[in-house]
């Protein structure tokens, strides 16, 4: 009998494409490879590590060793750790380059094996090759490689330091699996990997009983998204009897009636699985938790990939969002509502990773918004320029909140590191930082030229042409909000920068002669991530803008280029849409006009900039220890959060929690154990009623056995 | 001839069983057991007339098991009245629960 497990089967028609478009399963699958690899390693170095470290906790908690004094499993990692990530991102790159030479229409599935066969299911290990995951693969090893030369100089000092590049490698590794994945079972693989890496990384330092509730938090907010796409996995799987990407996605515009209510009960779920992961309303209130864990983590997983996996799940579905309206719909309230309320929560945090943290939920609920209004491209595009720009910010963060910290540790002062109110005037000693950190923010702002105009304007543009579709009020309302977020944004990220690097000193005068640059490894993925916050976005300069502006981007050979890049993926999304509702340019209300839209976009940017540094700067701000915290009024609303957590401390957490002390005291303790322990104690009291008859002594048993012999024989006789 | 001492036999049983049931002394008890052993060995002897020699010759096992049997039970007997240097059945009752 052969058993299908663990055979390497080459699927009919997959490995004939792989052929013919020059990929062989090598290449694809050393990329997915080495970060594993990079996690083994690691893990013994951290597995031999364990003792010592522990040791060196209990001690105080840093090493202060001299470098060449350390051991080896703290001195290896440095170069396992990011080593296999830049090989990683070397690899994608050989595999881009072909596919760039190949140009793709069909994506290319490569099977490795056989995973799993019951009933009529089956479902192989294998890689889908396209534009797409091409460029998820480039940003998660692209950033990731830079974050992870970061972490180099962020976290040797630390006790775990094996440790941390054990989960940072294994982190990528599923990050991988999760976007390269041919089929839903595949990707829920790396969906569910990444998930336990995350959860890993925010509860780093375990023994802070704060920071290990964050991770749970995390891990528990995700499973309630990750019912959501096993729902959707079960509905999808009932319809198509597969659940491989290439099948379903052919087939859905056949299959599946549009607007009909199955594409929308799975595009529903798929968006409760999208939210759960990407951090969206109502399911966010973990990232900002997630700040936890250090602060390369923030950059790599809850900034630059894994929150961004939603998007690209929606992206990658792109042709059964585009079936279902009322679904798509749905991502784009969610994410304008997630954009702009998140934005308002980041106008008072004094936390410096706090504001990035609901910064970065805001920027996630614009790539909600845009994959939701069928911009496809341009959710993607942004999710590309945000992991450029918000890992600049969550490094150059990293990086001052490291100089805080060691400022602090020389003196012995307990102040808090993270605290802007803390900061102030870093700008001239921490010039790099400083530096790189404002284009971050101008990008982010959205002014113009760099990464993130491009990006948010096209979602913006996008979001008003699809007010000429179906539900147009509605989008038109999307598309106010999204505009006022900008604005917002733009106030928010200004108030941080100034707060942090300018005005005067608020740390101390002793400590301030102690806050220095970043080291080498941390100032140069700095400096590379801003100068991709920069041009980053030239990929993809809209035609109107590539001609308009005196021409400015005329010289670019890449207008369009995303568009383009993208357009096998989603070719058969903008087919329904153009079938139903009709292509975005014919739809827009304002008639396209987006010169005169990105120019009063940018404008709005700068001016808002322009005006918060003009105010701020004259802002009077008292050391955190003397300011105590806001309260009252929208300010003090604002800074708790709208109240959110507590919110679903009372109508989730609460009742969730009774219930569960119902069940335990009541029905398990009560009445299950009741039951058991009564069959006990009833056999015990039969026992002792019948122990009466056992004296013990010999005389009784022999007449009571004699007696039984003779009635014994009366009964024969008779 | 055989009713006599199947009648004979039976006597001998019953003063063995009431011997057992009623005296205490646990070496008398045990001689009583003995008395019931050969009252049985009787039945067989005098049965044996009827049905052939199968009867002498089981009287020749219990005779062996019964030596065998009192060879363990005096051993008993003996170590018991080490412990309690009594052999009164009445004075020891751990044999319950």
């Amino acid at each position: 009998m052969s058993f299908p497990l663990g055979t390497v089967v080459a699927l009919e028609g997959a490995s004939g494409a792989a052929e013919a478009t020059g990929f062989e399963p090598f290449l694809p699958g050393l990329v997915v490879l080495l970060p594993l690899l990079g996690f083994l390693a690691n893990g013994a170095l951290a597995l031999a590590a364990g003792r010592r470290s522990a040791d060196a906790v209990r001690a105080g908690g840093e090493w202060h060793l001299p470098e060449t004094e350390r051991p080896l499993t703290h001195t290896w990692p440095s170069l396992i750790g990011p080593g296999v990530l830049l090989a990683a991102f070397a690899v994608t790159l050989v595999n881009f380059v072909r596919m760039w030479g190949a140009e793709l229409h069909e994506p290319v599935v490569i099977p490795y094996w056989t995973w799993l066969v019951t009933g009529t299911l089956e479902v192989a290990v294998a890689i889908q090759l396209d534009q797409l995951s091409m460029v998820m693969m480039l940003v998660v090893t692209g950033v990731g490689s830079l974050i992870h030369v970061f972490s180099v100089g962020y976290m040797r000092d630390d006790p775990g330091y094996p440790r941390y590049f054990t989960y940072l490698n294994l982190f990528v590794f599923f990050m991988l699996v999760l976007v390269m994945g041919a089929s839903f079972p595949v990707m829920f693989v790396g969906w569910e990997g990444v998930g336990l890496c995350s959860y890993l990384l925010i509860g780093f330092w375990f023994r802070d009983r704060e920071k290990a509730d964050a991770g749970k938090k995390a891990f528990i907010v995700n499973r309630i998204g990750d019912v959501g796409f096993l729902l959707a996995m079960f509905l999808l799987f009932t319809t198509f009897g597969t659940l491989d990407f290439v099948p379903i996605l052919e087939r859905a515009p056949e299959t599946l009636v549009y607007g009909g209510a199955l594409v929308s009960a799975v595009t529903l779920f798929l968006l409760l699985g999208a939210a759960g992961k990407s951090a969206q309303i109502p399911l966010y209130v973990w990232l900002p938790d997630a700040m936890a864990g250090p602060t390369p983590v923030s950059a790599l997983i809850h900034a630059a990939t894994m929150v961004t996996a939603g998007v690209y799940m929606v992206a990658r579905s792109s042709v059964l969002f585009a079936l279902a309206p009322a679904g798509s719909l749905a991502v784009a309230g969610i994410g304008a509502l997630t954009a702009l309320f998140a934005a308002t929560i980041a106008l008072t945090q004094y936390d410096i990773k706090k504001v990035l943290a609901y910064s970065t939920v805001s920027q996630l609920g614009y790539m909600f918004l845009g994959v939701g209004v069928g911009a496809y491209t341009a959710g993607i595009f942004h999710l590309m320029t945000h992991a450029f720009f918000k890992a600049l910010l969550f490094l150059g963060s990293g990086a001052v909140i490291h100089s805080m910290h060691h400022a602090l540790h020389r003196t012995g002062r307990h102040l808090d590191a993270q605290d802007m109110r803390n900061m102030g005037g870093l700008a001239r000693r921490m010039p790099v930082t400083w530096t790189t950190m404002w284009v971050g923010t101008l990008a982010i702002a959205g002014i113009w030229p760099l990464a993130g105009f491009f990006s948010k304007d096209e979602i913006i543009w996008y979001a008003g042409a699809a007010a000429g579709g179906p539900h147009a009020s509605w989008y038109a309302l999307f598309w106010m909000i999204a505009l006022a977020a900008a604005a917002l944004t733009a106030f928010y990220m200004t108030r941080m920068m100034l707060m942090t690097f300018h005005g005067g000193n608020r740390t101390g005068e002793e400590e301030a002669r102690h806050l220095h640059e970043a080291p080498l490894t941390m100032s140069v993925p700095l400096v590379l991530l801003a100068a991709f916050s920069v041009f980053g976005g030239w990929i993809n300069v809209p035609a109107a803008l590539h001609d308009g502006w005196v021409g400015l981007f005329g010289a670019l050979p890449m207008g369009e280029g995303l568009h383009h890049w993208l357009e096998p993926v989603v070719a058969a999304a903008s087919e329904v849409r153009a079938e139903h509702v009709g292509a975005f340019h014919e739809t827009a209300p304002l008639g396209g006009g987006e010169l005169a839209w990105a120019t009063f976009s940018t404008l709005l940017a700068a001016a808002v900039v322009a005006g918060t540094a003009a105010v701020a700067s004259r802002w009077r701000i008292a050391p955190a220890a003397e300011a105590g915290e806001p309260t009252g009024g929208l300010r003090g609303l604002l800074y708790r959060k709208w109240y959110v957590d507590e919110l679903y401390d009372h109508i989730i957490v609460r009742p969730v929690v009774a219930t569960s002390r119902f069940l335990w005291r009541v029905v398990d303790a009560g009445i299950v154990d009741g039951i058991v322990n009564a069959t006990g104690s009833v056999s015990r009291a039969f026992g002792l009623v019948g122990s009466v008859v056992q004296t013990g002594v010999l005389s009784t048993y022999a007449f009571v056995l004699t007696v039984g012999v003779v009635v014994v024989l009366a009964v024969m006789a008779l | 001839m055989i009713t006599d001492s199947l009648v004979l036999s039976a006597l001998l049983f019953v003063i063995g069983t009431l011997g057992v049931l009623i005296r205490r002394n646990a070496i008398i008890m045990f001689l009583c057991i003995e008395l019931m052993l050969n009252a049985v060995n009787l039945t067989f002897v005098a049965l044996s007339r009827l049905v052939g020699i199968d009867g002498q010759l089981f009287v020749f096992f219990v005779m062996t098991v019964a030596a065998a049997e009192a060879a363990v039970g005096l051993a008993i007997i003996i170590s018991i009245f080490r412990h309690y240097e009594t052999v009164d059945v009445q004075s020891f009752n751990l044999l319950k629960w």
